[in-house]
């Protein structure tokens, strides 16, 4: 263990752990930007610059190990300024667009810009086009929003393992690229991790700002991992899909269909009223009247063949609920145990 | 699972047989990563294709289509020659031990090379890496169960994990990765023909009279019922004269599709209750429209028995219904009252009938799951299976002996099809195939052949071939890769314009009746 003293705090901590985990740890917030904690510390932002007792120039919390007996300051008015420059500098690269941009309302820049009371960008720079093409057509990149704090490319590398997406270029003509396109799986990790606009989703854009949808938590209907996600619902329709980090088994992670994948729900092919065959065709007919027809045919059946003339096949993709109730009918009320499902298809 | 999926961050070692992780089971394959790339672990992949996985993997083993027994039961005899095995387990915890001995006693390094094709060196080297970790995990998929072979090669990996002493301790495990979101749960609550909920016997006089009591019927049927893959033989028969089919789609998703159409066609009288016209509904006397995952409130449970919250977001398109509410008003109609105010109180009958589930409220999983077992509201769940003790008490070791598949190759059907499932699509495609943005990804079915077989017949990539077996031929484009072996070819099954059971077997394992999608004998040709 090391002991460190943080804004005249005595704190206790593992050795190995950063000063911005001793300062969480001791609920002392220092401003990040890049920092993310599914992500090997990064270190591009310098947001969380604190000044060490004996150094002459600040470090960033992020990547600065703990040691044990220094003297931390998170909080002084030259941190501040430098925090206010370093924002200064990204407003260069990234327009005010808050207003037409997908993350308004739950961008963490914007969030620091009104946090440091930022009116305008300042500084201005000879404007280098960058590239806007990206590894997947259901993310689009919006080069001039990206501040380059490289969280998506760590993402690809650290939780993915792909390393789809990188740097490209230097300077005012930097962006992300996809270095490794074919690797690219689609899964969203970068759009997941980007703490500003610059990555959106292609489908749902435009189509609801963050505080006109209503965020339902569900478990994702595909494979059996069970991640846990949010579907964000405008009018009654789907509209996107979102995580929570450390929600369970998936930590904040989907995969391409996770996260892409609900179009279906609101598809203009759905079935909407029930269909009766007759002659060969299928005619839309009330509920009243199929499930009497469906009553009465099974009965029928029943009683001319015996119970075991009937099947039930349930299903997979319904609940713990729908599964038992469909069980206990055919067991129950058809009086068979031919009830299966596709467990082994 | 026998292990939560976060185990693996513990595990010294894992085994990867049967499972195309990184495409099936994403989240779960990045913890596979992670325990790669930032714990150390040692990764050993078996499978006759070159999945991604075998980019992270220290030991690839490409095994042949269906000889999985062979190869395992080969480890178990390097194990042992090599002492390396937990005695002190086997000992205390295991019965059998001597009869698996003998019975891999002729499994040599060179016979299950002539078996699986795995080199003799790469074989011993996995048995090594295996046989040493402290703790190892076995992970698996339908590579393992698909065949006539299915329950004996998952015993035979049980056989390796007890052997090494991985059975109910963090960090190993025999863990197999369940497919689809609610398979574990249709299982665990009684979806099956021969289980009440919880795995309660229909042939249990106890468990029979329980059920009768909760439910005030008499006479519940006491014999095992029929399988899916039975129930549509049997409609073909006669016997089986109505089917009630809800959310699901046999006739893209099982095998020897020819078969199955004929047999819906045999049926009276067939109701289909889903949240599309399906290929199968389209053979249906009556269709009910139902909801989706998003229109309704309930549970589902996880690959690693987590019993997780299913929420309702948006109200269902036009008429359509709640599954539950469906059966419900046809019950009632059909003389048997069934009065649920919702499924929180189906959940509560739920759990007075099924000790695995008793203590699982919607309230408790509000925040969290909880995997069973949980025998109490006061108890916090069973992440591990197997701790201290096996569930029968000993953990019983199987002699097992390798068999080969049902459909070997000859000279007319000289390929080996094999048949799986691809990153961007879902089971029949009843849902992913209904959107812009997955289709944009693979928009068409993609048949995966050798390089060296291809360039023999003169295919280039993206060229039609014609992939016919004994049943069905089918029309597809081909990708030409390193992925599968010579004379393997890879078929996704999502597609039903090209459906892959038009050409699988219907070959079941004698106990699961699981039919043998994974292997079985084509030939293939310029279209």
């Amino acid at each position: 263990m090391v002991k460190l003293t943080i804004d005249e705090r005595e704190i206790t901590v593992e050795e190995g752990a950063t000063i911005l985990d001793a300062a969480k740890l001791a609920g002392i917030k220092i401003p990040t930007l890049c920092y993310h904690k599914r992500l090997n510390p990064i270190g591009s932002c310098r947001m969380c610059v604190v000044e060490i007792e004996g150094l002459p120039n600040p470090m960033t919390a992020c990547t600065t190990p703990v040691a044990e007996g220094i003297k931390v300051v998170t909080n002084s008015e030259r941190l501040q300024r430098m925090r206010r420059e370093t924002l200064k500098l990204m407003l260069v690269n990234h327009p005010l667009d808050c207003p037409v941009c997908d993350k308004g309302g739950e961008c963490s820049l914007q969030d620091l810009v009104y946090e440091f009371e930022i009116e305008t960008a300042e500084y201005r720079a000879e404007k280098k086009e960058r590239e806007a093409i990206y590894a997947t057509p259901l993310i689009r990149y919006w080069p001039d929003r990206c501040i380059m704090c490289l969280r998506c490319v760590a993402a690809c590398r650290d939780i993915k393992a792909l390393g789809a997406i990188d740097i490209v270029g230097s300077g005012f003509g930097a962006g992300i690229s996809p270095v490794n396109k074919e690797k690219c799986e689609s899964c969203g990790e970068c759009i997941k991790v980007c703490p500003t606009g610059a990555l959106t989703e292609n489908l749902s854009r435009y189509k609801g700002r963050t505080w006109m949808v209503n965020r339902v938590k569900t478990t994702c209907a595909y494979c059996g991992c069970g991640c846990q996600l949010e579907l964000n619902v405008m009018n009654n329709r789907v509209i996107g899909i979102t995580t929570k980090d450390d929600d369970e088994v998936n930590r904040g992670s989907l995969c391409v269909k996770g996260r892409f994948g609900y179009e279906f729900i609101g598809s203009e092919e759905r079935l909407t009223k029930p269909l009766i065959k007759r002659d060969g065709k299928f005619h839309e007919a009330a509920w009243d009247e199929a499930l009497d027809l469906v009553a009465e045919r099974l009965t029928a059946i029943k009683t001319a063949a015996g119970s075991d003339a009937i099947a039930g096949l349930s299903s997979a993709r319904c609940t713990n609920e729908e599964n038992y109730l469909m069980q206990k009918f055919l067991r129950a009320v058809i009086g068979t145990n031919n009830i299966d499902h596709c467990a082994r298809l | 699972m026998t292990n939560p999926i976060a185990d693996l961050l513990k595990s010294e070692v894992i085994l990867v047989t049967g499972s195309n992780t990184t495409e099936c089971h994403p989240i779960f394959a990045n913890y596979i990563k992670e325990a790669v790339l930032r714990k150390g672990a040692k990764l050993i992949v078996v499978d006759p294709r070159k999945i991604d996985l075998v980019d992270y993997a220290d030991i690839w083993l490409r095994a042949k289509p269906g000889t999985d027994i062979a190869w395992i039961n080969g480890l178990i005899l390097l194990i042992i020659k090599e002492n390396l095995q937990a005695s002190e387990y086997i000992k205390e915890r295991t019965e059998g031990f001597e009869e698996l001995k003998a019975a891999v006693e002729k499994y040599t390094p060179q016979y299950v090379s002539g078996i699986t094709g795995i080199p003799a060196s790469d074989l011993m080297e996995a048995a090594r890496a295996y046989g040493k970790a402290k703790p190892a995990s076995i992970l698996y998929t339908m590579g393992i169960t698909q065949h006539i072979t299915g329950t004996d090669t998952v015993k035979s990996l049980a056989n390796l994990a007890m052997l090494c002493g991985n059975v109910g301790v963090p960090g190993g495990g025999v863990n197999p990765l369940r497919g689809q979101n609610n398979v574990q749960g249709a299982c665990d609550l009684g979806a099956l023909p021969n289980v009440f909920t919880g795995y309660q016997p229909v042939t249990g006089d106890e468990v029979r009279e329980k059920f009768e009591e909760a439910w005030g019927v008499n006479n519940l049927p006491r014999t095992p019922g029929l399988t899916v893959t039975e129930m549509f033989s049997a409609a073909e028969e006669g016997k089986v004269k109505a089917i009630y089919i809800m959310g699901e789609n046999p006739l893209l998703s099982d095998p020897d599709m020819n078969h199955i159409e004929h047999c819906l066609k045999s049926l009276e009288f067939l109701v289909v209750q889903d949240i599309f016209l399906t290929e199968t509904a389209k053979y249906a006397d009556v269709v009910l429209p139902a909801t989706s995952f998003a229109e309704k409130e309930g549970t589902f449970t996880n690959s690693e028995r987590r019993v997780q919250r299913v929420r309702k977001a948006v109200s269902p398109p036009g008429e359509a219904r709640e599954d539950y509410r469906i059966i419900c008003e046809l019950s009632g109609r059909m003389g048997y009252p069934m009065d649920y105010k919702g499924p929180e109180d189906i959940m509560e009958e739920i759990r007075s009938v099924t000790p695995s589930y008793a203590g699982i409220t919607c309230q408790r999983i509000e925040g969290a799951g909880i995997p069973w077992p949980c025998p109490d509201e006061g108890h916090q769940g069973t992440p591990i299976l197997h701790i201290e003790k096996f569930v029968r008490g000993k953990g019983l070791f199987f002699a097992i002996d390798y068999k080969p598949p049902a459909e070997p190759t000859d000279e007319e059907y000289p390929f080996l099809l094999t048949t799986g499932r691809v990153l961007q699509h879902y089971h029949t495609g009843t849902m992913t195939r209904k959107g812009r943005g997955l289709n944009m990804l693979y928009p068409e079915l993609l048949a995966e052949i050798n390089t060296d077989d291809a360039v023999h017949l003169g295919i280039g990539s993206g060229e039609f071939i014609r992939i016919a077996s004994r049943r069905g031929d089918i029309k597809v484009k081909s990708l030409i890769s390193e992925r599968p072996g010579r004379g393997v070819i890879f078929v996704p099954f999502h597609f039903s314009e090209s459906p892959a059971n038009a050409l699988t077997i219907n070959a079941l394992d004698p106990i699961a009746k699981i039919p043998e999608y994974k292997v079985c004998a084509v030939k293939v040709e310029k279209a």
